[in-house]
């Protein structure tokens, strides 16, 4: 090892030439003033909480976590990382009860999903969401998601489960809340495709929240102790030869890299196995082990915005590809831009204005593309921009879901095993 | 996944052979590791500027016989060069970048510093001065924006002065700058251009013309369009004279502008850009790249029929030093390197250094080698190259260009 190796601290803010690329990608500097910018707050910020922690800003907390700047640093500064570590390390605030609240998304929602007509009736009234915001700063102007009062995993006890067991490939599926408590139609997308193509899916033995929405909010002994279950389940799947799929881009971010990067959980024994199902379509597709054979009669025009996880994760271009296959499927590129919601971010009171600003040039770009649809692989996306444009949001997967031949894919797959029943 | 060709390095290089394939129908993708020098961009690409230590002005192309046998300009040879870089400011145009300027005679730029520099295009709003011609202003206007460190008058007066040039410094402010200065770090070319745009730049003009009058020309920062022209129209419309800008410290706006163009004419043609992500090797026998294995596509390769590789030199990370060792990364490419590590610099600062020429070797087609053996499907382009010192020549953008046009002609047989 060289003396230049043994210089570089494991988060390499010593790689920072001050360039401020970073700055100019952010889309929090872009409309905050107050927020210091990813260079400052990140790199430059951390020589001097190294040298006394009373240099912390309690700014950093408006960066949103996308990850932008460590897109645009050409020295591969692991700058979002900095920052987030240095809001765990050392802001000096607890988090709220409100903070506390949107961070336990599965807890929450597997109360809300248990009372779901009624929660999804209250949470749009308009004296219930002015009494949110004014109690607990929760943005009235926020949709809220929907609730689903069957979740998923109990669909797919009931629907699924015997009918996946008849196939001979078999993957994990790490489903996250959104899917369990709000839209367990996007699992069902999942299903539908996968089992067309002769592959049967098991759940995961526990699973709990990804932690994404803990670790914004700074609950990180939580999001530890749930990210220590999730990796229990994934290693026993994967040790029982499954590769882990899921549906969610934040979700598969979150457990291959914040993981290691924020939590400091070692996966390295199985990162490689945990993939977005869209990935794992492609390669198969690719490879010619799986055949698509989509409906003469889909007809779509479909603007696909790559989420910022997505971005980092570089994988936006299986899913589009994929997409892109679609033969009625009139595909329409968006420039990369933050939605603005990152999670729980754009629900609070004090952030709310931002989020929208953030995701302003994104907004104008879906309105004016004049698309049917909006396809991202980001349920927080999705809800920011169906609310913000009043353009449906659909994972590409269940875009991919709707155009498919079932029939004529089983047949071109030489699969047997009858689809689930809707 | 398969691509008819793949260019690694999304920069200034990167960027044009890419547009180029794409254009020609090519399935093409580009991997980029993060953003490029582009950012550092001043708004004048050079072609060659200084040849026997002497400023070249007329002819450049003539003077590409004094250069080192192996050069990339002596390779191409002269009379390609002028075709290939024929096609330059038609491209820029392409992509909604306006450049004045000739491969018949170098013009002046102006730099930040206040000297004039030999320069071979020109973005239409910086300072471009014919050399044999008069200085066009007798009176100008250096306008610098309330608290803005990058921008340096007194330098540029200096500068003017000993040309004849009558230089009066103003600093103006408007109201929807001070935002910026909530935070002392932010004050930035590149954040004031976010809010410089409609009635705010209308505000600065009337400044700009309060402090500008009996000025033949006003001289300010790049601060303006980021993201377009339009207010730098706008501003131009508004103020009573001539408006020029001078590039500042970096992230330059005319770099991000230049960047963002570029990138958006590649994916509108079609082809696929791949951000933040950093190819980690490659497999090569027989004489071909066969794939490439990249951070984030892990253990899915990339395929293609032809490769460019434009990773830049030392600062772009195409070549990389440690205590020991200089090597090519991405591919472990063959070197000019050499040995031992005295042999890279001398120790006169300001000395042509030895490290800057060097470079991944090629044949006379820019195949590069590896283990002594021709990569025939790859081309090596731009400041990866061996053989040139862009610093003391002046002829980085111009060797970028040439190069990166020159493996798209052959790749796509235009």
């Amino acid at each position: 090892m060289t003396l230049q190796q043994q210089n570089i601290s494991d988060n390499n803010f010593e790689s920072c030439i001050k360039c401020t690329i970073c700055t100019v990608y952010c889309p929090v500097t872009a409309v905050n003033p107050d927020y210091p910018g990813p260079k400052q707050a990140g790199p430059d910020g951390e020589r001097y909480r190294l040298k006394k922690p009373l240099f912390y800003d309690e700014a950093l907390k408006y960066c949103l976590n996308c990850k932008r700047c460590e897109v645009a640093c050409p020295n591969d500064v692991r700058i979002g990382d900095i920052i987030q570590s240095a809001r765990i390390k050392y802001a000096k605030s607890r988090p709220s009860l409100r903070d506390t609240m949107l961070a336990n998304t599965d807890f929450v929602g597997s109360m809300a999903s248990t009372f779901a007509p009624l929660v999804n009736f209250t949470l749009g009234l308009r004296p219930v969401k002015y009494l949110m915001d004014a109690t607990m700063g929760i943005d009235e102007h926020r949709t809220f998601p929907k609730y689903s009062s069957t979740r998923f995993e109990t669909w797919y006890r009931r629907k699924a489960a015997d009918t996946q067991a008849k196939f001979d490939r078999q993957v994990a599926y790490f489903h996250g809340c959104y899917v369990n408590y709000n839209f367990p139609q996007l699992g069902r997308d999942f299903i539908k495709v996968f089992n067309a193509i002769g592959i049967g899916v098991q759940l995961l033995g526990k699973e709990k929240c990804c932690g994404v929405a803990k670790i914004a909010n700074r609950c990180i002994k939580e999001a530890t102790r749930d990210a220590e279950l999730n990796l229990r389940s994934i290693r026993e799947a994967v040790g029982n030869g499954l590769d882990v799929m899921l549906t969610s881009s934040t979700c598969c971010f979150t457990i291959r890299d914040e993981y290691p990067h924020l939590l400091h959980l070692d996966n390295a024994d199985v990162r490689d196995h945990i993939s977005l199902a869209m990935r794992t379509l492609y390669r198969l597709v690719d490879e010619g082990k799986a055949k698509l054979v989509f409906r003469k009669d889909f007809h779509k025009r479909v603007a696909y915005h790559v989420p910022c996880h997505m971005e980092k994760l570089g994988w936006g271009i299986y899913s589009s590809t994929l997409m892109k296959m679609i033969p009625g499927l009139d595909f329409v590129h968006l420039d990369p831009h933050c939605c603005g919601i990152a999670g729980t971010y754009g629900f609070k009171k004090e952030y709310y204005d931002y989020s929208q600003g953030i995701g302003r040039p994104l907004f104008d770009q879906i309105l004016e593309s004049k698309v049917d649809s909006v396809a991202t692989d980001c349920e927080t996306c999705k809800w920011q921009i169906e609310m913000s444009t009043g353009v449906p949001v659909e994972n590409p997967i269940s875009l991919i879901a709707q155009a498919l031949d079932v029939e004529a894919t089983m047949k071109a797959n030489g699969v047997t095993v009858p689809p689930v029943a809707d | 996944m398969k691509f008819d060709t793949i260019i690694i390095g999304g920069g200034l290089s990167g960027l044009v052979s890419g547009i180029e394939c794409a254009r020609a129908g090519q399935r093409t993708a580009i991997v980029s590791a993060g953003q490029s020098a582009l950012h550092f961009w001043s708004g004048s690409f050079e072609l060659l500027g200084h040849a026997d230590g002497k400023a070249v002005i007329a002819d450049p192309l003539s003077h590409i016989q004094s250069l080192p046998e192996r050069h990339p300009y002596r390779v191409i040879g002269a009379d390609r060069l002028r075709s290939l870089l024929g096609r330059v400011p038609s491209i820029l145009g392409d992509a909604g970048l306006k450049v004045s300027g000739s491969l018949d005679a170098n013009h002046l730029r102006l730099t930040p510093l206040g000297f004039m520099k030999p320069a071979w295009l020109t973005l239409n709003d910086y300072v471009a001065l014919d050399a044999d011609a008069p200085m066009p202003w007798k009176k100008v206007a250096l306008v610098n924006i309330y608290s803005y460190l990058d921008f340096y008058p007194r330098f540029l007066a200096a500068g003017l002065e000993k040309k004849g040039v009558e230089c009066h410094m103003a600093t103006v402010n408007i109201p929807q700058l001070d935002i910026l200065r909530r935070s002392t770090t932010e004050m930035r070319a590149t954040n004031m251009s976010r809010f410089l745009t409609d009635e705010a730049v209308d505000d600065l003009a009337f400044k700009i013309n309060e402090v500008a009058t009996g000025c033949d020309a006003v001289i300010m920062p790049a601060i303006l369009g980021i993201f377009s022209d339009e207010p730098v129209e706008r501003l131009r419309r508004a103020v009573k004279c001539p408006v020029w800008f001078i590039p500042t410290t970096p992230a330059s706006v005319p770099g991000v502008r230049c960047q963002l163009s570029l990138r958006d004419l590649f994916i509108r043609l079609g082809g696929e850009f791949l951000p933040g992500d950093t190819v980690k090797r490659g497999e090569i026998s027989d004489g071909r790249l066969h794939r490439l294995y990249t951070v984030n596509l892990g253990d899915m390769p990339l395929e293609a029929d032809n490769f460019v590789i434009s990773t830049g030199s030392f600062f772009g990370h195409g070549l990389i030093a440690d205590m020991e060792h200089i090597y090519e990364p991405a591919l472990g490419l063959d070197l000019n390197v050499s040995e031992g590590r005295t042999a890279w610099y001398d120790k006169d600062f300001y000395a042509p250094q030895p490290y800057m020429t060097f470079g991944v070797v090629t044949d006379d087609d820019f195949h590069p080698s590896w283990h002594g053996r021709t990569v025939s499907n790859l081309y090596a382009t731009g400041a990866l190259l061996a053989g040139f010192n862009a610093l003391k020549e002046g002829s980085g953008a111009g060797i970028t260009l040439a190069t990166a046009l020159h493996a798209a002609s052959r790749i796509t047989g235009a």
